[in-house]
């Protein structure tokens, strides 16, 4: 009775399919901030500015740069501070306006500009020069080997349209403005904006003049987008056939998903690593009992702590499977990571010795703080550390909260002992260290709550952004992991591993970034 | 009358006055909107500039008096999320929240004044026992909880109604509506139903309990007596009376409807202002929560004040009284 029920709504479903063909009704769980390209470094917002503008690099499914505005790019031969942009010939905007270099150059200004979240990515570059219709060139402050994988998620406006609809600035909320660009669009992307509501609805249209009409699959016509926040409703439009494809499936119900006859759960390892932070650097803790002293000061301590963190356990339990354990905190996609480095291991009793060894033989107490609504299942993970840490005496405090009000304990440095996630944008291992490791300053360091500071590190990562022979550069990127693993600033939990459901209509892999691209889609 | 109208609008300007200000000391507790609205890669700098131009140094008193010096002039400022006034996305949503509120609303009436003088005229029969009981389902289960149970029956396993959204909505300027498209029907049924099944039940067992009480007044056992029709004893003489406390319930309910059909609009996604004021408290959008918060105690102090009126209207005793006491 049951089967046949499914089977008929199976069977509904597919005519239904058959009839809009290739209409992809799409839900995650949040929604873009704002249309402007250049207004919010975030996730769904860049997701969504995707689909309709596109940046010169861009990361195809697996993660691995493609060209896309640029056809190739490679540092001058005469100049090492200057990286030579080709660009591709015959695009078009959707308003019909050409794509030239006056456009990268406007857009990079743009990006640049103090109101821009972008901003900090382009911190390089000192200067854009237009060579000619499709040739630009960056110059920047020194050599930088790396400034391509800086430009991933920065996307070309069209100079014209931007000056003739009083979009020159970035909408810029302090300030009290609202502009053009952060509610219409005019991109070179694979799909035109048709409408959008906040919130609620965002409908796209395959641009039938894309450049890429013949080199991708393309065969989505139509994106309906829809944010559903609750969760158990986001499976509950999946398993129903009212959506065809939804991002964050909650761990326990992928089961449910997968058994369902005509969906398929997809998983990959994303681009992000859970981690807790110790306050090395203090004299002494605020949230500890033990007086005058630091225990996380300790190496033996931290070591300790690292050792009697069980991650397969929290693998299993917590995260039911779902989760890479980790050794390291950049994930495997980065590079400079090694499976050595990311090995994990566990020994109570080697971390109570160790304990004993360095004078805390009875333990002590101090606070963790975590969030409660930032990564997949965070307090439970932290709950879980927890006890782990209780069997070599340390009591843990467990403070979980929204992350709003999580992250300004981190920034304002007013946390002992904290979780925090980390995503590596840029594929590289610098992009950890610069606000990771570095010690807390204006420039770098800014996520660094740990205190702690090495002059000789500082320096290393600092020469990381100007080094131009790739092989001397990854050999000081390995040699900076080496003291980090060494010291155990942070204990390193997982790599977060993301599910998207969907069809068996939809074809896709799961991107890294967790930011589905539709013109690689296929729609059967 | 006019006095005591004029009275009670003094009042309740104090009364927002007052909510604005707790709201504004409870805003520092909620989180840093600096952090959501800069990316990963802010450096200090940016987030000393960020929170100097919003503001946000400065102590609450002055955050308020600021937006309250706005607020009059009609102006609630910019969403720290959308980038747009959050006058326009205040009334871009409040349609969807109106509407559910108006259906759920008359659901709960309905069926709450229907069931609930079927349930005391039949008092000892097994319907009535049984809709009494069932009830205690209504009062006694949360909101989000039954609203995932009726997603799960009739969206996932019977498919015949949305699980989450509008549906189609017809845009007429200055209002979006649902009620003129049948998938815009369609989807107000599961949350109107979920919103309104707690107000129900308990208007139900209100007019009840009312019900039961006046039916034994000697007035009702007179007109028994006098041979008038048993319908227009429980109708005419019976139900009337048992109407005021009910109004002062509706009233304050339709209010609460309003105001908390948070729940509901998450459970469904629906694009109402309660969707919205959730959404602004994990961003500590600030000019959204204060302006929600600003919009629904006007909404309690409006429909409480409609109220005390309709006691007026409906109860002459009141009117009596009032002028005898010479206030």
């Amino acid at each position: 009775m049951k089967t046949t029920g499914i089977l008929a709504a199976a069977l509904l479903a597919s005519t239904a399919l058959g009839a809009s063909a290739e209409t992809l009704r799409w839900a995650r769980a949040g929604d873009s901030l704002t249309l402007d390209p250049h207004a919010q470094n975030e996730g769904p917002t860049h997701t969504l500015a995707h689909q309709i503008y596109e940046p010169l690099i861009i990361r195809d499914v697996t993660g691995a740069p493609e060209a896309a505005l640029a056809t190739d790019w490679a540092p001058s031969p005469d100049d090492p501070t200057v990286w030579v942009f080709n660009l591709r010939q015959g695009v078009k905007f959707h308003g019909g306006e050409d794509f030239t270099a006056e456009d990268v150059k406007f857009s990079i200004e743009r990006a640049q500009s103090e109101d821009s979240d972008m901003k900090e990515l382009l911190n390089s570059i000192t200067e854009v020069r237009v060579v000619d219709d499709h040739t630009v060139e960056f110059v920047t402050d020194g050599p930088n080997p790396i400034l391509p994988a800086n430009l991933t998620n920065l996307f070309m406006m069209d100079k014209g349209w931007a000056e003739a609809n009083d979009s020159v600035e970035v909408q810029d909320v302090e300030g009290g403005e609202t502009t053009f660009a952060a509610t219409n669009t005019n991109g070179t992307g694979a799909y035109k904006l048709v409408s959008r509501e906040p919130d609620v609805r965002t409908v796209l249209e395959r641009n039938e003049e894309y450049w890429g009409m013949d080199q991708f699959p393309m065969e989505v016509t139509r994106i309906e987008y829809t944010p559903i926040q609750n969760a158990a409703t986001r499976v509950a439009a999946l398993l129903s056939g009212e959506v065809d494809f939804i991002q964050d499936v909650p761990v326990q119900d992928l089961g449910r998903v997968a058994e369902t006859e005509n969906l398929t759960v997809k998983t990959a390892p994303q681009n992000r690593t859970i981690f807790f932070g110790l306050n090395v650097g203090a004299d002494d803790l605020d949230s500890d009992d033990v007086e005058g002293k630091n225990p996380l000061a300790s190496p033996q301590v931290r070591e300790a702590m690292n050792l009697a963190i069980n991650r397969e356990a929290i693998q299993q339990v917590v995260m039911r499977g779902q989760s890479a354990p980790a050794g390291m905190i950049a994930p495997p996609f980065v590079n400079g990571w090694t499976a050595e480095m990311d090995a994990i291991e566990t020994d109570v009793d080697a971390a109570r010795a160790l304990m004993e060894e360095a004078g805390y033989g009875d333990g002590f107490s101090i606070q963790l703080d975590c969030p409660n609504d930032r990564y997949v299942n965070d307090e439970a993970i932290c709950q879980a550390a927890v006890g782990m840490l209780a069997q070599i005496g340390i009591t843990v405090n467990l403070d979980a909260k929204p992350k709003a009000q999580h992250f300004p304990l981190i920034s304002n440095g007013e946390t002992d002992f904290y979780m925090l996630g980390w995503g590596v944008p840029t594929y590289d291992s610098a992009y950890v260290f610069n606000f990771l490791i570095h010690t807390r300053g204006d420039e770098r360091g800014s996520w660094n709550a740990t205190g702690y500071s090495n002059p000789e590190l500082d320096e290393m990562i600092v020469s990381l952004e100007s080094e131009t022979d790739l092989e001397a550069r990854n050999e000081t990127i390995a040699s900076i992991w080496e003291v980090v693993q060494e010291e155990q600033l942070y204990l390193p939990i997982h790599h977060q591993v993301l599910n998207w459901g969907m069809t068996d209509a939809v074809g896709t892999e799961v991107s890294p970034e967790d930011d589905p691209k539709v013109k690689y889609f296929s729609m059967n | 009358m006019l006095a005591y109208i004029i009275r009670r609008i003094g009042q309740s300007i104090l009364v927002l006055f007052v909510v604005g200000l707790v709201a504004f000391s409870m805003f520092r507790f909620v989180g840093d909107p600096v952090d959501n609205m800069l990316g990963q890669e802010r450096t200090q700098a940016d987030v000393e500039r960020l929170r100097e131009q919003l503001g946000l140094d400065q102590p609450f008193v002055v955050q308020y008096y600021k937006f309250l010096e706005q607020a009059v002039q009609g102006n609630f400022g910019l969403s720290y999320r959308q980038g747009r006034p959050v006058a326009e996305i205040l009334l871009e949503r409040a349609p969807a929240t109106l509407e559910l509120a108006f259906v759920s609303g008359l659901l709960a009436l309905a069926g709450g004044i229907g069931l609930g003088i079927y349930t005391a005229i039949r008092r000892r029969g097994i319907s009535a026992n049984a809709i009494m009981t069932l009830s205690l389902v209504g009062v006694s289960l949360p909101t989000f909880l039954i609203g995932i149970l009726l997603i799960y029956l009739f969206s996932v396993e019977l498919g015949w109604l949305p699980s989450f959204g509008r549906g189609e909505v017809v845009d007429l300027g200055w209002w979006t509506t649902g009620f003129l498209t049948v998938s815009g029907l369609k989807a107000l049924i599961l949350p109107a139903i979920t919103l309104g099944l707690y107000q129900m039940t308990l208007i139900m067992r209100l007019v009840r309990t009312e019900m039961l009480e006046v039916l034994r007044m000697d007035y009702i056992r007179f007109a028994r007596a006098r041979g008038i029709r048993e319908k227009s004893v429980n109708f005419r003489h019976a139900l009337k009376n048992t109407l005021v406390p009910v109004i002062t319930i509706t009233g304050l309910q339709l209010g609460s409807i309003i105001a908390f059909a948070i729940i509901t609009e998450t459970v469904f996604q629906w694009p109402g202002v309660g969707l919205l004021f959730i959404n602004a408290i994990q961003f500590v959008d600030i000019p959204v929560m204060a302006a929600y918060l600003m919009l629904i105690s006007v909404m309690f102090v409006g429909i409480n004040l409609i109220v005390d009126m309709l006691y007026f209207a409906i109860d002459p005793r009141l009117r009596v009284d009032r002028t005898a006491g010479g206030h």
